[in-house]
């Protein structure tokens, strides 16, 4: 339930930071400052440790002492139980940053014997919050006194008194309660406190256990309404919210590679977009994790990060299966660009994966993601669950710019089939890997179902593992279907074999041509030798004939001479006539 | 935490006597009607074999820890062992006198 406030609270409402991961956002910065918040919910919730990273923060990070009023284990047991959680209490206590007061309270100790208050509680805790100047101040759990003392009448007067004077005093306080029957607290503490309730929940569902936190009311401000999953782990308690789940990502137009070459070539010849979702699907032992794996060694390759949350295989094992294909991928993991998260799918609920995912994406930073399977989280929710928590994680994915790739096992059967198409309308890039059955053998396709935002192949191509990583070679379409494996080689080599028999066809015919050609030449040869004769011959007659004429003109010339002509036949006549004159 | 259950001053049992704290919170009429129950059981059934001290929290705040105080009015019976607490202002004699293990009025232990 949401509270509308007008706006001017909202600014003087105070908030005090509790520094635990998520919990700040969900609850727009921190718990009411000055005010009581209870958080209430069963045994084991994690409503303790919550309350003690408060104060251990409060201490360490906002410089904000505080004092732990514990009802139920003592300082020692405390102090053990969140050392797992690398709390260093004795540290705080010594540095007073911190107070751990114990309350015991046992019923057997108490006989009543007329008229009392709680005032004695009212002091000790009002001297310990004096003795280090705390501004937090945790009861846990203050139901310990009505347990504990008998008259619940004086209880519950004294808790109402309790809570104005500690309002009084301007610190923020926790006080936690156990869940009752129907209600949120077994004594109903939620009376005393208006401001904050939190509540924490442990569910088992299929014998999974999911914690999860809720903030049922929080006066004065607008606060995330949903169940978050939260982590208990090694640094403490944190919330991952997918606080917004709107399509507003700005796309990117810049492509990255696959690390196949002839894949990139299908999808528009550059790659996928980056920030964009690919969706891997196929039946087992299609080459699915291959893929992915080139897809992540690829972005390494390029200088990126990637994480590679592997619900089947160890890390290990992943490298080493890898290695056969010619992908080194522990060389990334050495240099901290590949990172593997690598849990088995039954082991949390749907929502702690999601947010064990968000958490590890927001640790790592990485730019590339690969979920391998996907399909591994079917079996921790119903089909919508599952659609709708993928859906979460991609848009989270894309808001922060980042490529994932998703790989999916498809079995075959007809609800699987659905899911699949369920899952493949949330991916931008779907790429379908298939086995294909022929001639007595398992060969593997890879084609493009689609590709948003880019002009992609359409053929099926046939998809080799090879030890030097993964080749797509063309498939043929025979009269009897697609041709892959050894029936493609056996086409290729008839194809060969065509190839070399026109060849030598060619060459055939060449040659006699070649032959044709000398023939001709020769007889152009002899032709030319008869004309040259003939043509000889002619020149000869031609040069007699000239000789005749001349000799016959020197005839004429003479016998002019002789007989005295006084005709000039010619110069040389006239010539030899004057210089005779001169004589 | 070695003073969450910290040891209240033992005094040797050589003497017999009870040790008794009775912690009051201020001197309001609750406190008043308690320490004034408290002194006519001990001076009925106790005369001379007691050792009362009154602590007021108010003005000794410090000392509500180490005693373990969370009510007001608390009597601790110190001695003999084991310790005993009542809280309340001490008006129902009988049950007081039955939590302190002392005889019912008018007996001679």
């Amino acid at each position: 339930m949401k509270t509308k406030s007008p706006p001017a609270p909202l600014k003087t409402l105070l908030k005090a930071r509790t520094g635990i991961r998520g919990l700040d956002e969900i609850t727009g910065g921190g718990l009411p400052a000055g005010r009581p918040t209870l958080i209430c919910g069963s045994a084991g919730c994690g409503k303790t440790l919550l309350s003690m990273e408060f104060l251990v923060r409060g201490a360490a990070q906002y410089n904000e002492p505080g004092v732990f009023m514990a009802f139920e284990e003592t300082g020692q047991e405390l102090t053990e139980n969140v050392a797992a959680l690398g709390f260093d209490l004795p540290k705080l206590v010594a540095a007073k940053k911190l107070l751990l007061d114990h309350v015991h309270v046992d019923r057997s100790e108490f006989e009543e014997t007329g008229e009392y208050d709680l005032e004695g509680l009212f002091i000790r805790l009002g001297y310990a919050i004096d003795s280090i100047k705390a501004k937090r101040v945790v009861l846990d759990t203050i139901e310990g006194l009505f347990a504990g003392l008998p008259n619940q009448g004086i209880v519950r007067a004294e808790l109402r008194r309790l809570f104005r004077w500690l309002k009084d005093k301007g610190v923020t306080v926790i006080m936690t309660g156990e869940r009752g029957e129907g209600t949120l607290t077994r004594y109903g503490l939620e009376e005393y406190v208006s401001d904050c309730v939190i509540s924490l929940d442990h569910r088992v569902v299929d014998q999974v256990t999911t914690r999860r936190i809720r903030v049922v009311k929080y006066r004065g401000t607008t606060h995330g309404t949903n169940e978050y999953p939260f982590l208990i782990e090694k640094d403490g308690m944190s919330i991952w919210p997918i606080t917004s789940a709107q399509l507003e990502h700005n796309a990117s137009d810049e492509r990255i590679g696959t690390g196949i070459e002839r894949l990139d070539t299908m999808l528009g010849g550059k790659g996928f977009y980056r920030g964009s979702s690919i969706l891997l699907s196929g039946t087992a032992g299609t080459g699915k994790t291959n893929v992915s794996a080139t897809i992540a060694d690829a972005a390494c390759r390029r200088g990126e990060r990637c994480l590679f949350f592997s619900f089947e295989e160890s890390p290990s094992q992943l490298i080493r299966n890898m290695s056969t294909i010619g992908l080194d991928l522990s060389q990334w993991v050495k240099k901290g660009r590949l990172h593997f998260e690598t849990v088995r799918p039954f082991h949390y609920g749907l929502e702690m994966h999601l947010a064990r995912a968000i958490k590890a994406i927001k640790e790592f930073d990485p730019q590339v993601v690969v979920i391998d399977p996907i399909s591994g989280l079917d079996t921790t929710g119903t089909n919508l669950e599952v659609r709708a928590a993928v859906m979460r994680l991609l848009d989270y994915l894309k808001q922060q710019g980042i490529t994932v790739i998703l790989t999916h096992l498809k079995t075959g059967d007809g609800l699987q089939e659905r899911a699949d198409a369920a899952i493949s309308s949330l991916v931008d890039t779907w790429i379908v890997l298939r086995d294909i059955e022929s001639n007595g053998e398992l060969n593997r396709s890879l084609h493009v179902i689609k590709s948003r935002g880019m002009s992609h192949s359409n053929q099926v191509r046939e998809f080799v593992l090879t030890n030097n990583g993964i080749k797509l070679t063309d498939v043929y379409i025979g009269p009897s279907g697609m041709l892959t494996g050894s029936a493609r080689l056996a086409q290729e080599a008839r194809e060969r074999a065509e190839l070399a028999s026109i060849k030598e066809e060619a060459g055939r015919q060449q040659a006699a041509l070649e032959c044709k050609r000398a023939a001709l030449e020769g007889q152009i040869a002899a032709l030319r030798a008869e004309f040259s004769i003939e043509e000889a011959t002619v020149t000869r007659i031609v040069n007699m004939d000239k000789q005749r004429e001349a000799s016959l003109a020197l005839d004429m010339a003479a016998m002019g001479r002789s007989r005295q002509q006084d005709v000039n036949k010619n110069n040389g006549a006239h010539a030899h006539r004057n210089g005779s004159r001169r004589h | 935490m070695p003073d969450d259950f910290p040891t209240a001053p033992h005094p040797a049992p050589g003497d017999g006597k009870y040790v008794l704290e009775l912690y009051v919170a201020g001197s309001t009429p609750q406190s008043g009607r308690a320490i004034t129950n408290l002194k006519t059981i001990c001076e009925a059934h106790l005369k001379d074999r007691y050792d009362l001290t009154i602590i007021d929290i108010y003005a000794q705040a410090e000392r509500a820890k180490p005693g373990r105080i969370m009510a007001a009015p608390m009597l601790i019976r110190q001695w003999p062992l084991p310790v005993r607490r009542v809280i309340g202002d001490l008006s129902r004699t009988a049950q007081v006198l039955a939590t302190l293990d002392l005889p019912p009025a008018g007996q001679c232990p």
